[in-house]
């Protein structure tokens, strides 16, 4: 087997995965079905250190590889093979490679880099080659930025290598906005953060004085919904990340506002109002304050997400009883229900190719995150635990983040990532506890 | 089997009480915590003997009533509860009140939010079919955010199904 085949395999694999995870798996082994279980055998590449070509590199050359690898890494699709393994090294970013060397220790892609430092400018190249074929995979690409921003030259090179093995967009160069959270359940302090990602670079948005929840990204990643209890009661906040200014948005005095996000144009908001015992779905044009209710009924009706070309908004009513999800038009209007199985459903998401909807369910004690096609049909559990809650979407619509709680005095909530098709389940290390992620687009 | 429930809901309220609302008066030397409030000298302002009080409201009247799973509708005992408090609020007029609604842990954070509403709601309209002006009485939901107890199970949940009467304004403010 060729390794131009093998990349392609896994590239096919991928986009099936996307579609039709369970079928896919189950044909390639015993019939069984474990959630979170790896299944794919991850693709060996290798990293060697990028070349620093100024005397100040040297250090960024290393660290910029290690990025590049753990981002390859966390996807579950790939497998690192160690410097330790390495016949050749590569001290020359235009040198022929020698794939041999590199086929010798089964080596199936190969990333090089070069690295150029001019006081805080930063300049990063990359390779990647097809070992087995014994070509390079697209050609050489080049990113400039400062140094302070190094992490994320490394994630647009694995972004790149990424792209060009699956076929599909990349998701590292992109932030995360969420709640970290410290304290007992009793008294859970909340704030404001954002972070890559990963989980490095954590910057806090907001202090701890007032209940935060449930941050959104807008569509460009400038601004951020919230909801604080700031005055007392529950109110919506838009907030610039850039300058960390925030406003207030209009509300009624006796109401609580909640569960706000923007929509694709990024200039409306849709969001909760509460007010004598009944809640329902508004939307808000942010610039002139004016509102118009979708929904009037006696139900709960809350958590409203925008398709991607915003002509519809999936939510969550329990109009027939219990928790479930509706789609209707984003002007409001008739409600169509989707989800039909045991259990209650909530916090739906749509996923930013439009295909998947994204929720939390709730049956018999136990919470999972799982996915459905926009009709309601193949729905699939991608988790399970004591409490799984409010999943966003990364940008490529691959790979899904949310909250674990876990139970008891001393419980406490954890992001997590997993894959879309229920593979690849990791905690996303946080400073502190971490509740309601929101993904980022892909950074510009 | 209503005797326990009160009981239950009564120490409930006095542990509460006692370590996060202190009351308008005497919350730094803690004269109004339960039978640590002196007798001797009678009726001690601000403290739980004293009827006009945020500790007796609190602590003889009863500040919460409690919720079955997924229920915002009253129970008796809540009623019996809300009929004190309303014949207590309609007595002691300077006080207004915001109603606060919670929910367990076994949901999501935005249904959470808009169920503790509907319940302190239900809170809120009984005790203005009581007499109580409507205009004194706000409500806000914490949906999951602040239970009062951290275990896991039925025992703590049902403590964390809730709608607490939390006292503002009265004779000093």
């Amino acid at each position: 087997m060729s390794v131009r085949f093998t990349l392609k395999c896994l590239a096919a694999a991928v986009a099936i995965f996307g579609f039709q995870a369970g079928g896919a798996l189950a044909q390639q082994g015993p019939l069984r079905i474990e959630i979170t279980e790896g299944v794919i055998e991850p693709l060996p590449f290798a990293v060697p250190s990028f070349q620093p070509e100024s005397a100040e590199a040297g250090q960024m050359a290393n660290d910029l590889a290690r990025v590049v690898s753990d981002d390859l890494t966390g996807t579950g699709l790939f497998r690192e093979i160690p410097a330790s393994a390495f016949i050749s090294t590569v001290s020359d970013f235009n040198a022929p490679v020698q794939y041999a060397d590199w086929k010798a220790i089964n080596a199936q892609a190969l990333v090089t880099g070069a690295v150029n430092v001019q006081g805080n400018s930063l300049t990063v190249k990359f390779r990647l080659y097809d070992v087995f074929s014994g070509a390079e995979l697209g050609s050489g690409l080049q990113f400039s930025g400062t140094t302070e921003g190094w992490r994320r030259m490394a994630h647009k090179v694995a972004d790149a290598v990424y792209s060009r093995i699956t076929g599909e967009g990349g998701y590292f160069d992109s932030r995360v906005v969420f709640v970290s959270e410290t304290g007992p359940k009793d008294a859970r302090k909340k704030r404001l953060a954002v972070m890559d990602y990963d989980g490095a670079n954590v910057q806090y948005l907001t202090d701890s004085g007032s209940i935060v929840l449930a941050p959104r990204f807008s569509p460009t990643g400038d601004r951020v919904l919230y909801t604080s209890y700031e005055t007392g009661f529950p109110r919506i906040y838009v907030l610039d990340v850039g300058s960390v200014q925030r406003r207030v948005l209009e509300s009624a005095d006796g109401t609580m506002s909640f569960a706000p996000r923007f929509s694709p144009s990024g200039q409306t908001v849709v969001f909760s109002i509460s007010q004598g015992g009944n809640t329902d779905i508004y939307s808000m044009d942010i610039a002139s304050g004016q509102s118009v209710r979708l929904t009037n009924t006696p139900a709960i009706e809350t958590a409203p997400s925008y398709s991607p070309d915003g002509g519809r908004i999936v939510f969550e009513s329990d109009r027939s009883g219990t928790q479930q999800l509706y789609i209707m038009p984003a002007t409001g209007g008739e409600a169509t229900r989707i989800s039909f199985g045991e259990g209650r459903y909530g916090t739906p998401v749509w996923s930013p190719r439009g295909d998947l909807i994204a929720f939390t369910k709730q049956n018999k004690g136990r919470f999972h995150i799982g996915v459905m096609r926009t009709d309601g049909s193949e729905e699939r559990l991608l988790t399970a635990s004591f409490l799984d809650e409010g999943p966003t979407w990364a940008p490529n619509g691959r790979v899904l983040m949310f909250a674990r709680e876990t139970q008891g005095a001393s419980g406490s909530s954890t992001l997590y990532s997993v894959d879309v098709s229920g593979r690849n389940l990791r905690p996303v290390r946080t400073p502190e506890g971490g509740s309601d992620p929101s993904w980022s687009p892909l950074q510009k | 089997m209503k005797r326990i429930t009160t009981s239950t809901i009564l120490i409930a309220t006095l542990a509460v009480s006692a370590c996060t609302n202190p009351g308008r008066f005497g919350g730094e030397d803690g004269t109004y915590v339960g039978s640590a409030a002196p007798v001797n000298t009678g009726i001690v302002p601000g403290s739980a003997n004293d009827p006009a009080s945020t500790a007796y409201f609190q602590q003889a009247i009863g500040d919460r009533v409690l919720f079955e799973v997924d229920q915002s509708n009253l129970t008796a005992t809540g009623r019996a509860t809300l009929d004190g408090q309303a014949t207590w609020l309609l007595t002691n007029s300077d006080y207004q009140a915001v109603i606060e609604g919670h929910a367990d842990e076994q949901g999501t954070r935005e249904y959470n939010l808009a169920l503790g509403e509907r319940r302190a709601n239900a809170a809120r309209e009984y005790l203005v079919s009581k007499g109580v002006p409507a205009s004194r009485l706000r409500v806000v939901s914490y949906g999951k955010e602040r239970p009062i107890e951290v275990c896991s199970n039925e025992a703590c949940y049902a403590k964390n199904r809730r709608a607490v009467t939390v006292l503002a304004g009265g004779l000093t403010s």
